[in-house]
């Protein structure tokens, strides 16, 4: 298809708690990723850069951070910010200078160094900032609003804490096998059940730490994969960066309130919508997945995931679950990687990291967390304040 | 010493005689509802513009959408004293039927996710967020309606 760009390379630093810089992250991802796609740093025409902030500047910095870092040679260079929304459009941007004709190579890279425990707003009296707000007069973490969509998924489906347990179960197995994952070690549901209870009916274990790490990706144009001897590469088919519909009735992260649907018709869920657009853009449906990487925020919201990608209907997610469907081995596994379960959240990070394994997983480089014939997948995330997110790749 | 009983935001609920009520701003050209209230622009895609946004009332009651409380504290600007041993707090997010919208709020003091249910009537009452030495900061609270 017209629309495609390959993917040349994929790079990560691994993920965990490094007390470095993510200058260090992203400039290690990127070297990882020039080198797997066999391309030189002087050959890159663009560089886009997934925001963090840069500690001691009060700005969101990335794209020339890393040009600097990798040595400066010149490259047309962008930054994006779109909070966990970052890396996707990151991605999205590379894509369209490639489209359009403005660039054959581009490199991508998000990284950040995470703070410990809730992410929090930045400092100062802010009444104007609905995230300040939240917090001032609610304390309401991100925790808690993923606790609301657990509890309502309870109340309204009859899932279980132990339903929400096996997600971590599942997601930790995979991670086990995932030399990049912060959390490498295999989890039982009776640790699960078993530790502290943060946001209830969450647990620790049901929530995803913060990390540090970093991502990569090396884009081009279909005729520089070819002219750079790489017939079959995997290809980016879309990404869908929409935002909500107005009356926006699911209440969602940093609101204090949903939108008032009186008088207005529905707008499809938020979520469902991001998978509707990257599923119109790629030409393709569920049905056509081999996997799906999914931002498991929390156990309960990946199971929220199964329903807006239309794995499954309304409701059916712990079925789906269940029956092992999007476990390793399953007929669509649902994060391979180990996703955020295993990795913890570096925010610009982790929608490209998400991408990084697609590719691999497309290659069918995935060493033991392969999956078999892997054609076609799937990234899902969403970013605060409005921003959607996903990457569609196929080979 | 009296402290003095000042909004922790300002506009956004009255005392006033009829009662503790939310308030909102509703459009005058497209009657669209917001919470917390909209005073610089409508934000309906469809609405045709040129109106005002005027302070409106929300209902007094509505149903549990969902519930949870906060085992650990949370971070600033949440004011909390870092020496008294944390006490969670509970959270509610209610569905007004008028409006058909969800209001996130805490919930009375006293009142724990095990007095809660997804679909229970609840009320809106006047609350404390925190006291400092010359401020009591108040807030609004939801509480499951007894009568």
């Amino acid at each position: 298809m017209s629309g495609d760009v390959a993917v040349l390379g994929a790079g990560m630093h691994p993920w965990g708690k490094w007390g470095r810089s993510f200058v260090e992250y992203g400039t290690a991802a990127a070297r990882a990723a020039l080198a797997d796609a066999g391309v030189g740093w002087r050959d890159v025409d663009a560089v886009v850069g997934a925001d963090t902030v840069r500690g001691g500047y009060p700005g969101y910095v990335a794209g020339a951070t890393f040009a600097r870092a990798l040595g400066w040679q010149g490259a047309r260079v962008s930054s994006v910010y779109a909070a966990c929304a970052s890396g996707a459009q990151a991605i999205a941007t590379a894509r369209a200078q490639i489209l359009a004709g403005l660039a054959d190579v581009v490199l991508v890279v998000g990284a950040d160094a995470a703070p410990k425990g809730f992410f929090a707003p930045a400092g100062g009296d802010r009444p104007d900032d609905p995230d300040w707000l939240r917090f001032r007069l609610l304390g309401a973490t991100n925790p808690a609003y993923f606790a609301l969509y657990a509890r309502r998924r309870m109340a309204v489906y009859g899932d279980t804490p132990e339903d929400f347990a096996l997600v971590k179960v599942k997601n930790a197995a995979a991670g086990a096998l995932n030399p990049h994952a912060r959390y490498r070690t295999p989890v039982t549901p009776d640790e699960v059940a078993a530790s502290p209870v943060v946001a209830d009916p969450l647990r620790l274990l049901d929530i995803c730490a913060t990390s540090d790490g970093g991502a990569a990706l090396v884009l081009s144009s279909m005729a520089y994969a070819r002219v750079h001897g790489v017939g079959e590469p995997v290809r980016v088919r879309a990404v869908s960066t929409v935002t909500p519909t107005y009356p926006r009735a699911v209440l969602d992260l940093p609101d204090i309130a949903t939108d008032s649907a009186a008088g207005a018709a529905p707008a499809p869920p938020f979520r469902e919508a991001i998978a509707t657009a990257a599923y119109e853009e790629a030409g393709i449906g569920p049905g056509d997945l081999s996997l799906a990487e999914v931002y498991d925020l929390s156990t309960a919201l990946e199971l929220e995931w199964y329903e807006d990608l239309g794995l499954c209907g309304r409701g059916e997610a712990a079925k789906l679950l269940r029956e092992g469907a999007t476990a390793l081995g399953g007929r669509v596994p649902v994060n391979a990687s180990g996703g955020l379960a295993s990795f913890g959240e570096a925010v610009p990070a982790q929608a490209i990291a998400q991408v990084c394994e697609l590719t691999w997983q497309l290659r069918g480089t995935a060493g033991p967390r392969q999956v078999p014939g892997a054609r076609a997948g799937i990234t899902a995330n969403q970013g605060l304040f409005g921003h959607g997110s996903a990457v569609v790749a196929v080979r | 010493m009296t402290r003095a009983r000042t909004p922790a935001v300002a506009g956004w609920f009255t005392d006033a005689p009829g009662g503790f009520r939310l308030l909102g701003t509703r459009c005058s050209a497209c009657s669209a509802v917001f919470f917390p209230p909209e005073g610089a622009f409508c934000r309906n895609p469809d609405c045709a513009g040129g109106g005002e946004l005027l302070e409106v009332p929300l209902s007094g009651r509505g149903r549990v959408w969902s519930y949870t409380d906060g085992r650990y504290r949370p971070p600033a600007p949440y004011v909390s004293d870092p020496s008294v041993p944390w006490e969670p707090y509970t959270l509610v997010a209610v569905e007004l039927a008028a409006e058909a919208m969800v209001v996130l709020g805490q919930a009375a003091p006293g009142v724990g996710v095990a007095d809660l249910a997804v679909g229970m009537e609840v009320e809106l009452v006047p609350g404390v967020l925190h006291e400092d030495a010359d401020t009591t900061w108040t807030t609004w609270h939801w509480r499951p309606v007894t009568s």
